[in-house]
């Protein structure tokens, strides 16, 4: 028997159970191989518990191990790094659970909160030099961290409240949706809401649009002064809470 | 400068120990992958504490042991950090993980056969050419032993060693481990392994599971292990030798004693007393 079908049997048996693959790998082996699996599965379910906090209180010990135990057996980790593993625990939990998007949306922000901890550095922009910028022209670069979706229910402020040990209020349906937006700053992962109309700048800004035609974007809307002085309040918005960390066009700005 | 002999694992319960005080050890161990990450407060946290200490990076991701070879993107993440930090030393698992898009994220056993060599020689060799610098192995505690095994592991290790050019991390504890749960003789072992290719040791704890020993690290190094350890330096000599704690983290002072009873066995010194 190759190095490769044992391996291949190995991985059957802590993936599947697979007790035919377990009996090849050898005889007597049987107690040894229920603590490799033991491992296995208890190593991903800590994973998922410490990935995912908030919804761990949420939905309760029970609720989550279920979860938890149904990932494990429908998703087996495929990359080098256990960080890689929670990430696809989103979607597990928002089928487990069509009808509570709270649940969904919790999980998307506990993760996204753990992405940004750990991307890429970028310094954000300070103010000196910005008044140099031809903002007509000027092209916005977000932190590489700044991450974002859009979201119906409250689950930012049951995302707060369980983190603060308050007492979370009840799942709800927003009276508009939004978007949430994570991104870390300083060393910490933070998050806020946005409204759609700061969203829909957002994604032409991240796009790579012109500032310029940033400023027109609600003329329809809100008439073409308006419009331009909304999109100066929201990048006034967007330079306070950290998240461009360079200005290109004609003079970049770092 | 002296070789660097007495050093503790970075873990996060001791950040702010390492980062605002003058922690007496001689280097400071982390778990690589902890830190291939893009960026973040990890990194700048490692960074700072490689200013005042050297730093060992010990991986648990490489798979030495797979049968379908390494991965190179794994591997270039380790060498950049490698590069960053210039540490002691770069150092896995003489195990596997992952085969086939599949990763058990544990040290799994490997059968001691000729073609395991042959495979885990070639790994390594990519592995030392892509980060440009010799890695030491470590011998793993294990559960399940391979009726297939032609060598003991003592044995493959003295085998891999010569052929690949690796050093050794020598965990002392995985030794008794192994020992207890399969039934050899640790003295033996270590009598047996190439001493002059043993550049670490590690000392660790386990737990008694319902049939055999569980390698948990967890708890504090016990009496055997470092009876085993006493043994094993009047083989190797001065080697830098950790305490590795990786689950119930006590208060850094608890495993700053246990250095100390590290130091009072394994210090040069009290070795040619």
């Amino acid at each position: 028997m190759s190095l490769a079908l044992i391996q291949q049997d190995f991985c059957a048996w802590l993936a599947r159970s697979d007790a035919d693959a377990a009996g090849r790998i050898g005889k007597g082996a049987g107690r040894g191989l229920a603590i490799y699996q033991n491992n296995y599965r208890a190593q991903l379910v800590a994973c998922l518990t410490e990935a995912y906090e908030r919804v761990h209180a949420w939905i309760g010990e029970d609720a989550f191990l279920a979860a938890a135990a149904a990932h494990i057996d429908a998703t087996p980790p495929t990359h080098w790094t256990l960080d890689a593993y929670p990430a696809g625990f989103v979607a597990t939990l928002a089928a487990l659970y069509p009808d509570d998007p709270d649940i969904g949306e919790l999980a998307w922000l506990d993760q996204a909160l753990a992405q940004a901890f750990v991307a890429a550095d970028a310094d954000p922009v300070g103010l000196d030099g910005l008044g140099a910028v031809d903002w007509d022209e000027a092209v916005l670069r977000f932190s590489p961290s700044l991450l974002a979706r859009d979201i119906r229910t409250n689950a930012a402020a049951i995302w707060s409240a369980l983190s603060e040990s308050g007492t979370p209020p009840a799942a709800a349906l927003l009276d508009e949706p939004a978007t949430l937006l994570v991104w870390r700053l300083d060393h910490v992962s933070c998050f806020r809401t946005a409204d759609r109309r700061e969203a829909r700048l957002l994604d032409a800004a991240r796009a790579g649009e012109r500032f310029g035609a940033l400023c027109a974007l609600f003329a329809d809307e809100l008439g073409v002064e308006d419009s331009a002085t909304e999109a100066g309040r929201l990048l006034g918005q967007w330079l306070a809470d950290g998240l461009i960390v360079r200005v290109d066009g004609g003079r970049s700005i770092r | 400068m002296p070789d660097p002999l007495f050093g503790l694992g970075l873990r996060k319960d001791h950040y702010r120990d390492f980062l605002e005080t003058d922690v007496p050890v001689d280097f400071v161990e982390v778990i690589s992958e902890n830190f291939m990450i893009d960026g973040g407060r990890p990194r700048a946290i490692l960074r700072q504490v490689r200013e005042r200490h050297p730093v060992a990076l010990h991986g648990v991701s490489m798979s030495i042991g797979s049968a379908d070879g390494l991965d190179r993107a794994y591997l270039h993440r380790l060498k950049a950090l490698a590069d960053e930090i210039d540490p002691l030393f770069v150092s896995d698992h003489l195990s596997w993980s992952r085969f086939r898009g599949f990763s058990s994220h544990d040290l799994l056993p490997l059968p001691y056969t000729r073609e395991t060599l042959d495979l885990v020689c070639a790994n390594i060799a990519v592995a030392q050419d892509v980060l440009g610098r010799a890695m030491l192995v470590e011998n793993p505690s294990s559960y399940v032993t391979f009726g297939r095994s032609t060598m003991t592991e003592w044995e493959f290790l003295d085998a891999m060693c010569a052929r690949s050019g690796c050093g050794l991390l020598l965990d002392i504890n995985n030794i008794f481990v192994s020992a207890t749960n399969h039934g050899f003789d640790p003295v033996a072992y270590i009598d047996a392994v190439p001493a002059d290719r043993v550049r670490q040791v590690h000392l660790a704890g386990h737990s008694q599971g319902r049939d055999m020993l569980i390698d948990t690290h967890d708890q504090p190094v016990p009496p055997p292990v470092w009876a085993l350890y006493a043994h094993a330096m009047t083989r190797l000599g001065p080697v830098a030798t950790m305490i590795e704690r990786d689950d119930a983290i006590p208060p850094l002072g608890h495993l700053l004693a246990e250095l100390d009873q590290a130091r009072a066995i394994g210090s040069p010194d009290r070795m040619a007393a």
